[in-house]
């Protein structure tokens, strides 16, 4: 009987926040604190030849990779990033050396001379020979799907960097202490800092202690990048034996940390004159940066959704991610995904001009349905509800009326169809190991993970879920704070998983919670049996199999389904394109806390609107040129049009109570949307965002015989890739 | 190298408060770290975001723009100065207009000032300089569509709202002295 679970109850952190008692990283101090500073590189690529400290250095405390205990890196997947550049500089604003003092203006004055041996930086991706990994997947026999193809559809698809800009921005606050140290921060993963921290300090396990503060957001912007500054504080309190803040200003966040990644997308598309895909050739480029961070990952979920949620039993998906002297990419909400489902759905809105065809009906189509198979060969379940979300958003959105009443107008209408992969790609959620664990108290129970609630709604979901599954009232369930030296780690808080895969290992913990209490109350429980603790570890569901080498199998446990229908108006003097209305239908299998997952789709939607049409990061000699919110435009309230959300749940037999990710999905879908939306006002924009000086030099689709000569017949196949160069 | 101080007087929050600080120094800073007050956050330093934003004598202001001179003599609330029983407060925490709250304090201030049951298109326009990363601003629509149902019901609910907030047409005594948000000035 579920009590808690598809109810909006009250969220467990929202009185904390609306009377602004929650204290965020930046409100937290300590007796004798030291603020910090990080000298960053001025230039992309070279060596640093000689360092001053041009001002009186009295009651300050410097460090530099010297000063470093353990090793020098920021400790991830390669381990190739130091935490301070020694000698050599690969991109603008790189950490080089570290000051605290405890008067913030004496800090802020110090100046530090670096002298410079510069080199040639390599800026452009695709003259990028350093390749960071490559992906490889293959089904059935490409060649042969083009042989079958009445036409060969080509295009190339371009989508750049993309700033965070979650509000509070990333600092953290360490203090040396029990011999170690202890990090309070803005942060995703605790146990990622954890991690880093034992290697760049040379301490054991026991002796760092990372704590989650009430953390200003994150979408992916605080998952990898917080070890560095944890790194820097600790080194400076360790060194110092003060407490050190170090808290970054907007520009310093927006110059020096992650971003999405660039990318650029090819598609070669075999079709047949009824519409259905015949053999799809994807080939995906992404921008790195300058070290490798998680961009391995990312090329994978990018390449893994690179078909789009469209069968096909001929595909080659091949991809590269690559070193530029530019700051390291890293997560961001959708991971790699947004960037290969814009170039398969823009692609899709082409094709279906070529063919002459309705592109809901194209999408309906060649849509996967339950029992297809994907590019890897994974066989879909009968949650797969590519055709449910597509039928519904497209009635509800009234796009085919609507369609043909703009034409001629200002008007446009667009509409995509997308999917996401919920929990870690492949094996990772294997490797990953995850344990949640639930202590009973005295009045029920509390919730011990890793997990960290950045927004989403992670303090709620999980607490209705453990309070149904262990019979108890939603408010009887804690949640402990993420404090690595209180909770088992339950794995980084990314990739959609958090409810699904944690909330699942703590479903199966209450459920065994609950036969072990009985019919005792939690306080009887305890003083006939002492205390209580049930922890979780995770087994992959029977069946799940993937191969690292191959890229076969299944990528991923569950997919959420989603389609978006967008209306946008253009200015005809400005050529400003502004979004008028959304309509979104999204499959989640279920809705936990159903006000907490339609946040996360109006969120991730408005967020998407922002990558589609304003959020442009613009590098200039390897530096973004305009790092501060004046000229990064994120869109407003005036800027968002109203949504329509409806949820469709089909629920995954494995998560808990049908529940699969929804943190990313809604971000997916919207450029593509937007984009095809600019198509139908007859603009053939190819890339994003859709600043008004890209739309204004967008070539015009003038009427239906020139969009068909876009396309080239399938004999040309041969000649390879046709990229128009811009 | 220490910067000038000089005494300076103001209501904060209903009570008096006399500090002596540089008058220059932003009143963000003077809240939250000469009077404590963390519940007005920076998120951009550069008037955009609209997180610190608090009332000086009613009207709502970025305090990351302001100056402390600024305030001499004027009435400040902050969101601790609503106590947590502003309407707004319950409506935000239970409807989803807060996700990472690191905006709410920001936006709730800046949403009391709009003055009793707003259209949607005044709170659009008056939330025009708060930005929210999270929700996509539909949550906090409805969550202020809410408070403001429950300021309707009876005369003990309408008490809640702390005295200090005048609508935002009051007038100010210096108006040119102070900075008041352009909620229409990010508006494209």
């Amino acid at each position: 009987m579920s009590r808690a679970v598809g109810r909006n109850v009250v969220r467990k952190d929202g009185a904390a926040k609306a009377s602004g008692r929650a204290r965020y990283v930046d409100d937290l101090t300590r007796p004798g604190l030291l603020y910090a500073r990080t000298i960053r590189s001025s230039i992309p690529c070279g060596e640093i030849t000689r360092l001053r400290l041009a001002f009186d250095a009295s009651g300050f405390t410097v460090v530099d990779a010297r000063d470093i205990p353990g090793r020098n890196v920021v400790s991830l997947i390669t381990d190739d990033q130091p935490c301070l550049a020694d000698r050599q500089i690969r991109h603008m604003a790189e950490p080089i050396l570290l000051l605290a003092h405890e008067d913030r203006e004496r800090l802020l004055g110090a100046a530090v001379e670096v002298d410079y041996l510069p080199a040639t930086p390599v800026l452009d991706a695709e003259r990028s020979d350093r390749v960071f990994k490559h992906v490889a997947i293959t089904k059935g026999d490409v060649d042969e799907g083009f042989r079958r193809a009445d036409r060969v559809i080509e295009g190339e698809y371009r989508t750049g960097h993309q700033e965070h800009l979650y509000i509070e921005p990333n600092g953290m606050l360490a203090v040396p202490e029990n011999g170690g140290v202890t990090v309070w921060g803005s942060l995703q993963c605790p146990y990622y800092v954890h991690r880093a921290l034992a290697v760049l300090l040379g301490l054991p396990d026991d002796k760092v202690r990372v704590v989650q503060a009430e953390t200003g957001g994150g979408f992916g912007g605080k998952e990898e990048y917080p070890s560095m500054i944890a790194g820097h504080a600790c080194l400076l309190a360790l060194k110092s034996g003060r407490p050190v803040k170090l808290v970054y200003d907007r520009v310093e966040d927006m110059l020096a940390t992650t971003k999405r990644h660039p990318a650029i997308v090819r598609h070669r598309t075999g079709v047949a004159r009824d519409g259905r895909l015949t053999a799809m050739d994807i080939d995906v480029l992404m921008d790195g940066g300058a070290y490798c961070t998680l961009s391995p990952v990312v090329l994978s979920r990018g390449c893994l959704h690179a078909t789009g949620p469209y069968r096909c039993d001929h595909v080659r998906v091949g991809g590269r991610v690559v070193m530029t002297n530019t700051p390291p990419n890293g997560a961001f909400r959708g991971f790699g995904a947004p960037q290969t489902l814009f170039a398969i759905d823009v692609h899709m809105d082409r094709i279906a001009e070529a063919l002459g065809m309705d592109p809901a009906r194209l999408r309906e189509l060649n849509a996967l349905r339950p029992g297809d198979t994907t590019a890897t060969g994974q066989v879909l379940g009968r949650d797969a509800a590519a055709l449910d979300v597509l039928r519904a958003a497209v009635a509800r959105g009234d796009y085919r009326r609507k369609r043909r009443a703009y034409r001629g107008t200002n008007r446009g209408i667009g509409l995509s169809l997308f999917f996401h992969g919920a929990g870690f790609t492949g094996s990772g959620e294997v490797k990953l190991q995850s344990k949640a664990s639930l202590e009973l108290t005295a009045t029920g129970v509390r919730v011990l993970v890793a997990s960290t609630e950045i927004g989403q709604g992670q303090r709620t979901a999980h607490a209705q879920i453990v309070a149904d599954a262990l019979g108890l009232p939603y408010d009887a369930v804690e949640v402990a704070v993420a404090d690595t030296s209180q909770v088992p780690d339950s794995g980084p808080t990314v990739a959609s998983r958090t409810t699904m895969v944690v909330g699942g290992l703590l479903k199966q913990g209450a459920a065994e919670m609950r036969t072990m209490l009985g019919h005792l109350t939690p306080a009887a429980y305890l003083r006939a049996h002492g205390p209580l603790v049930v922890t979780k570890q995770y087994e992959p569901p029977p069946g799940l199999v993937w191969d690292d080498e191959t890229y076969r199998g299944s990528a991923y446990g569950s997919y959420g389904w989603a389609c978006d229908v967008i209306e946008v108006e253009r200015d005809p003097v400005t050529e400003e394109i502004r979004p008028i209305r959304v309509t979104t239908a999204q499959e989640i299998g279920k809705a936990i806390f159903p006000l907490g997952a339609r946040g996360q789709i109006e969120g991730g939607t408005a967020q998407g609107l922002g990558y589609a049409l304003t959020e442009e990061v613009v590098m200039r000699g390897g530096a973004m040129a305009n790092a501060q919110l004046t000229n990064y435009i994120v869109p407003t309230t005036l800027d968002t049009p109203p949504m329509d959300v409806v949820l469709v749940e089909k629920p995954y037999a494995h998560g808990p109570y049908g529940a699969k990710g929804v943190g990313e999905m809604p971000f997916d879908g919207v450029a593509p949307a937007v984009v095809n939306a600019i198509r139908s006002l007859g603009i053939d924009l190819r890339q994003i965002p859709a600043t008004p000086e890209r739309v204004m030099a967008a070539p015009r689709i003038r009427d239906s015989r020139l969009r068909q000569a876009a396309d080239r017949p399938a004999s040309a196949r041969q000649a390879g890739f046709g990229i128009r160069k811009r | 190298m220490k910067r000038a101080q000089r005494p300076i007087a103001f209501t904060l929050n209903g009570k008096r408060v006399s500090l002596r600080v540089h008058p220059m120094t932003r009143l963000l800073d003077v809240l939250r770290e000469e009077c404590g007050l963390t519940g007005t956050k920076e998120g951009c330093g550069e008037g955009e975001c609209g997180a610190c934003t608090v009332l000086v004598d009613g009207q709502a202001v970025n305090s990351c723009l302001v100056p402390v001179a600024q305030v001499a003599g004027a009435k400040v609330v902050t969101i601790e100065g609503l106590k947590g029983r502003h309407p707004l407060q319950r409506a935000f925490a239970e409807h989803g207009g807060a996700q990472c709250g690191i905006c709410t304090p920001g936006m709730i201030m800046a949403a009391a000032a709009l003055g009793p049951r707003p259209t949607l298109g005044q709170v659009r326009t008056g939330l025009a300089g708060n930005i929210c990363r999270c929700t996509g601003y539909e949550g906090i629509y409805r969550a202020i569509k809410k408070a403001e149902s429950r300021s309707k019901k009876p005369e003990a609910r309408r008490q809640e709202t702390a005295p200090t907030i005048a609508p935002s047409k009051a007038r100010t005594p210096n108006p040119e002295s102070r900075i008041p948000k352009a909620g229409t000035q990010r508006a494209r």
